[in-house]
């Protein structure tokens, strides 16, 4: 039972790995491309494993911006895992322990936790520790490859694949998104919230300019709210 | 950026990006037991997901290739899969199919 959760999460993976190993290799290359030392690209994505501020932190130390501002970059970037920890924590198996949890915190990104929150499984009310496991694994374990291929084999992708890998996440965000709010009206509303408060952030010219994890915070929190305020209990559970 | 100190520094910084990113991950996960959340709170942590998939799609996905009309062409595509067919990597791989055809007819 314990290894079929453990394989079910390596498999309910795969499209994550699929969308992280191209962006991955983009990072590779940047990294090289910036003469960023390889050991330190290779160790970041062992440590940090979080993409956006990685290629913001590579981006800034080849604009030779100090330690501290580019940490308080990473910091706001990431600051959104937060929201989705809690979130997050609702939903999976009670009682587990600190050294358990504490794994689990480290594999948390956009893409585990977005498919993690719309994964319902037959037999299991909360989503056990094997399963959340092996799903963050293989996503590590494809950023990982990624992350060398693009240092080691560089160029190797024809520009019109590379150029095109930029859309794999997203469409991954929009497989999640879609069949969950096309069962229910409410999710649409506020995934739509979302999409209109994250755009007038950016648009708005009185609203202060904001970096985009802030952005991205700002407007989950908001259409959350709104969420709470007018949806009743019932309609999504 | 070869040089002993610097080289130093970087990896003093690869472990701050990693500490502050690490942290704001564990803190609710290890902490939250400790309370009982009341209805609501735990109402808004559920919509949490949907709308944080909202935003983080939407205005970036424009930008997510060298080319916005591409990637248009390729979210729509992988939106119209998610609709009929409901499985992730099958939309997965539209999305790319779209956005490279869009490319290899186009550009």
């Amino acid at each position: 039972m314990k290894r079929t959760m453990l394989i079910q999460g390596l498999k309910a993976g795969i499209p994550i790995a699929l969308g992280y190993i191209p962006i991955a290799i983009a990072f590779g290359i940047l990294s090289r491309a910036e003469e960023i030392p390889i050991e330190v690209s290779m160790l970041m994505s062992l440590t940090v494993f979080a993409g956006a501020s990685q290629f913001v932190a590579v981006n800034l130390l080849s604009l030779g911006t100090g330690i501290g501002e580019v940490i308080v970059t990473t910091f706001i970037l990431n600051f959104r895992h937060f929201l989705m920890s809690a979130s997050l924590f609702q939903r999976i198996e009670k009682n587990l322990t600190m050294k358990k949890l504490s794994v689990l915190s480290f594999g948390i990104t956009d893409e585990t936790f977005s498919l993690a929150s719309v994964t319902e499984l037959d037999h299991e009310e909360r989503l056990p520790f094997n399963y959340l496991f092996g799903l963050m694994l293989i996503s590590f374990f494809a950023w990982n490859v990624g992350t060398w291929i693009g240092l080691f084999m560089g160029n190797i992708l024809p520009t019109l694949i590379q150029n095109s890998m930029g859309i794999a996440l997203y469409a991954m965000f929009i497989g999640l998104l879609v069949p969950a709010v096309r069962k229910s009206i409410p999710l649409l509303f506020v995934a739509l919230i979302a999409m209109t408060a994250h755009s007038l952030l950016i648009l708005l010219p009185f609203l202060p300019s904001l970096s985009s994890g802030w952005n991205v915070v700002i407007a989950t929190i908001l259409a959350s709210f709104i969420g709470t305020l007018i949806i009743e209990k019932e309609a999504f559970q | 950026m070869t040089s002993e100190p610097n080289l130093f520094r970087i990896f003093i910084l690869v472990i701050g990006m990693s500490l502050v990113t690490y942290i704001p991950r564990a803190l609710p996960m290890l902490f939250l037991k400790e309370f009982r959340l009341n209805p609501s709170v735990e109402n808004f942590l559920k919509l949490i997901p949907y709308a944080a998939l909202g935003a983080l799609i939407f205005p970036e996905i424009l930008f997510s290739t060298n080319h916005m009309a591409s990637s248009v062409t390729g979210g729509i595509l992988a939106a119209v899969v998610a609709y009929f067919k409901g499985n992730l990597l099958i939309a997965v791989v539209a999305g790319i199919f779209g956005t490279v055809l869009y490319q290899w007819l186009f550009l």
